[in-house]
């Protein structure tokens, strides 16, 4: 078997997982949970040995290409973190691995009803965007141990975000009472909008069938729904997209209801909120902007240009820096730090795929 | 000054007796407020830096929306799609003279920069003695109902004497490196200890280390410069170009040997872009590098960066062949266009007659066409003639070697076209990234200091009871309450080992 067909093996585990979790809040039988947990754990392992399998891929190809470059030397070159694709299933692979950690250290397995929908959706968007899955090449300055550093320590730190992002979520439908209050309005837009993108991403990539997918976001995101060139298209999409989050808004508190009835209380999740924040707040600094401007300054002599990806990293640093202060003050503490919380993973995920994917369609910026 | 107290019931875990002797303290400062005191606090408050950081962010996203120092035109496009054509103009306007164009130098982005720093200045100077006093503070032993209401605790009773377990307590207290004091009463003492006081200090080692960056910005922008030179292959330099045509001397040479890209096999994708640069100072060479992209070359403070490459226009350069007769060593020769060289042990000769820096085949006529301006697939044509009679005619392709085999043999390998590219190297002295460098590695560990070491605090209180020993162990920790337990449950598990072990002798 390929690396792919393993990968596509753990996807399909994570979905199922996702599934199972949420049936296992609703039922709250204990044997779903167990199956839960296996399916996932079965998921983690054959990603596991899919990002094995594809390190070995490219390690061959660029000892092809470099057959002077020494041992230690091609097996950082060519660690499968080199590109958007590769990145995300890192991505999906250390969140799945905080949250087994979580799951066996805290003895909650009620965040994976939260956990495993990130994973799922990130994968989701993999296939949905067509984001190529070759293994390219890589070009010279993508060639630093720097840059291998700087993507691996991100990403562990996004994937830390990404559970205090679940647990975040979790929080805020835990802490709101009613239908009126802003934090309830708040987190049932931001799920909203979560699907409904996800959803118009599938209709985008069912009706362009046959486009290069590699083309796919770049030119087609949403055109088949909200930017659609038909204004009775996009309407629809609009009015479609609003029931959608009315919808969610107005049976919301439903969710609140399943969660209460689990032994978990909203302190535990603030703690989790917290101590993901405090574990990936230390590494993102380190990775996403220490090594991130060593790497600038080593291939440009610039460890700082304000360009927009730099700048989107540093103001995800700057709203996490905000939530840790935020916790000091008075009244900050519950609903206004968990929003935080929220708006910080936004932010990292406008930061790696907002960026390259809105911001460049405006100018022509490059890939950064 | 609300949050001042706030910090403290935050974390329960904080809230040992003595940290309320702290709070006082803050409190006792309140009485009086001048309007100076009251700029003070307004300085050193962390709403403050709330609202101040919440800015930065804020409007950060602008520049990356419109696009920075570049010309009117890509901007007013830009607007004119968001407010109509007509507006555009006028819109544009507006964000120049709010500094949008080039916001991230403008005075008000600059400001809340600067204002962050005094608030990180004022705020450290401020809470500094407090801290510092709840760093000094003194340990003392824990009153009982303290004891029971500390938010971890272990309890165990033991069949031995007070002085075997008083040993055995603060020998694996000492293993795990908390230096036990001790307080004894009648039929009852105990050992209390602490550890890692100092990590209290690490957001102040992350803030110090945040001042530390925004000087050697400072440093960099007030005394570094960035420039750039394109240097043709063989062409030396005394000096850089910042901006049109303003020149900044080096006082050295620079010489460039010769630039190439190489790509990947059977592909037109990049894999390096060198340049072999020479330094010459004092009339010798003293230093020679091929730099590459992620490899600069640095000579006195003065740093080469590979940043791009190019074609001079309408330059002759030498074509370097290296030309083996069968079975022999080859020979380098350096030729013109139309220049002639000899195949050794053959009566062949060989003419160039062409040259392509991109040689491509169309795939449906199978016919040779030039695909690109630039070398990416160089390639030379020769005319080769034996005997005074033309024979062969030949295109040798640079990167595909193979096609230098002749019939009879004998090899040409096309190695370089060379004096026909520039490289293209950024030129930048940057005094402050020193400071930015020791300024990451203090934030690095000001950050490990905060986020994975925490104070712990440990009492242990021992007494007699009945012939019994009871052992009541509680502690408290700023930050990591779950490795505080770990440490508890070693200590006491490894005295009560040792323990059974002494009494079954
Ligand atoms: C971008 C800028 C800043 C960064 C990255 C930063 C970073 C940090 C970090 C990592 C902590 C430790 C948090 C924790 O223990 O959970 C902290 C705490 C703190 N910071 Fe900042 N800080 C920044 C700006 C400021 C400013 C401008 C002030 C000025 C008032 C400030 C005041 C404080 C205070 C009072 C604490 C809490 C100390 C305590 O534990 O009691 N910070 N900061």
């Amino acid at each position: 078997m390929t690396s792919a067909s393993f990968f596509d093996i753990s996807g399909l585990a994570y979905l199922l997982a996702m599934v199972v979790y949420i049936f296992y809040l609703a039922l709250r039988k204990n044997t779903l949970g167990i199956i839960a947990t296996t399916v996932t754990i079965f998921g983690f392992v054959s990603q596991s040995i899919a990002f094995i399998m594809r390190w070995a891929d490219s390690y061959y190809l660029w000892t092809g290409s470099s057959p002077e470059s020494q041992f230690l030397t091609s097996l950082l070159r060519s660690a499968p973190l080199r590109n958007l694709y590769e990145s995300l299933v890192f991505f999906v692979w250390c969140l799945i691995l905080i949250h087994l950690i979580i799951e066996f250290r805290y003895k909650i397995r009620t965040l994976g009803a939260f956990i495993t929908p990130v994973a799922a959706l990130t994968l989701a968007f993999i296939d949905l965007s067509g984001t190529s899955k070759e293994i390219q090449p890589l070009i010279p300055a993508l060639q630093s141990n720097w840059l291998l550093f700087h993507v691996l320590f991100s990403f562990l730190g996004y994937s830390a975000f990404g559970v205090s992002f679940g647990a975040g979520v979790a929080h805020l439908v835990m802490l709101t009472e009613t239908k009126d209050e802003k934090p309830y309005i708040f987190w049932s837009i931001v799920v909203g909008v979560f699907l409904i993108i996800l959803v118009a991403m599938g209709i985008d990539y069912l009706s362009i069938a046959g486009a290069s997918t590699e083309e796919l976001i770049k030119n087609h995101f949403l055109k088949s729904t909200f930017r659609s060139s038909s204004d009775g298209v996009a309407a629809v999409s609009y009015i479609a997209g609003i029931i959608a989050i009315y919808l969610i808004w107005r049976y919301g508190l439903g969710l609140k209801k399943i969660l209460c009835s689990f032994s978990i209380s909203a302190d535990m999740l603030d703690e989790i909120t917290y101590k993901s924040i405090a574990i990936g707040f230390p590494l993102f600094s380190l990775g996403g902007l220490i090594f991130g401007a060593i790497w600038a300054n080593q291939a440009w002599g610039k460890y700082w240009g304000w360009d927009p990806k730099e700048t989107w990293s540093l103001i995800t640093w700057l709203v996490y820096a905000l939530y840790l202060h935020a916790r000091f003050m008075a009244g900050w503490r519950g609903k206004k730090v968990a929003i935080l919380a929220v708006v910080g993973f936004v932010t990292v995920i406008f930061t790696y795929l907002g960026v390259n994917l809105l911001l460049s369609g405006l100018h022509s910026y490059g890939s950064g | 000054m609300k949050d001042k107290k706030e910090s403290e019931d935050i974390k329960p875990e904080n809230a040992s007796p003595q940290s309320s002797s702290a709070s006082e303290a803050v409190s006792e400062d309140k009485k009086k407020t001048t309007i100076i005191d009251a700029i003070w606090n307004f300085l050193a408050s962390v709403k403050l830096a709330i609202w101040t950081i919440a800015a930065i962010a804020l409007t950060s996203i602008i520049g990356t929306i419109i696009q920075q120092d570049t010309e009117p035109a890509n901007n007013i496009k830009f607007l004119a799609k968001l407010f109509g054509d007509g507006a555009a103009p006028t819109v544009y306007n507006i964000f120049l003279k709010l500094g949008f164009m080039n916001m991230y130098q403008s005075w008000w982005f600059v400001s809340l920069l600067i204002l962050l720093c005094i608030n990180l200045t004022v705020c450290s100077i401020d809470r500094f003695p407090k801290t510092w006093k709840l760093v000094k503070l003194p340990l003392r032993p824990m009153q009982d109902n303290a004891l029971r209401a500390l938010p971890i605790k272990k309890e165990m009773t033991v069949k031995s004497s007070l002085s075997v377990v008083k040993d055995e307590i603060s020998n694996s207290m000492s293993s795990l490196r908390y230096k036990a004091f001790t307080s004894s009463g009648d039929n009852h003492l105990q050992l209390y200890s602490e550890k890692g006081r100092y990590t209290r200090l690490g957001f102040y080692v992350v803030h110090v280390s945040l001042l530390l960056i925004f000087i050697g910005a400072i440093v960099g922008a007030r005394f570094g410069f960035r420039g750039f030179l394109n240097l043709p292959e063989g062409a030396f330099s005394d000096v850089a170009f910042i901006g049109e045509g303003k020149k900044i001397p080096l006082d050295f040479i620079v010489k460039c040997n010769w630039y190439n890209t190489e790509y990947y096999v059977e592909s037109d994708t990049p894999q390096k872009f060198q340049s072999e640069l020479v330094i010459i100072d004092g009339g010798r060479e003293v230093m020679k590098k091929v730099i590459e992209v992620n490899s600069p070359l640095t000579y006195k403070g003065i740093t080469f960066y590979q940043s791009s490459y190019g074609m001079l226009p309408n330059s002759a350069g030498e074509f370097v062949l290296k030309v083996a007769g069968r079975g022999s060593e080859g020979k380098i020769s350096r030729l013109r266009f139309g220049d002639t060289f000899e195949i050794p042990g053959t009566n062949t000769k060989g003419t160039i007659i062409d040259f392509s820096p991109a040689l491509g085949r169309d795939p449906q006529t199978g016919k040779l066409f030039t695909y690109a301006d630039t070398m990416i697939n160089p390639a030379v044509a020769v005319q080769f003639n034996e005997n005074g009679k033309d024979t062969l005619k030949g295109w040798i392709l640079k990167r595909y070697p193979q096609t230098g085999n002749m019939p009879d043999g004998s090899k040409i390998e096309f190695l370089d076209y060379w004096g026909v590219e520039y490289t293209g190297l950024q030129v930048s002295r940057d005094p402050g990234v020193g400071l930015i460098y020791l300024a990451s590695i203090i934030m690095a560990a000001g950050l490990y200091m905060t986020f994975f070491m925490s104070h712990k605090k440990v009492w242990v209180k021992i007494s007699e009871e009945k012939g019994a020993v009871r052992i009541i162990a509680g502690g408290s920790a700023s930050k990591n309450k779950l490795s505080l337990e770990r440490d508890l449950d070693k200590i006491l598990a490894k005295a009560s080992h040792s323990i059974e072990g002494r009494s079954k002798k």
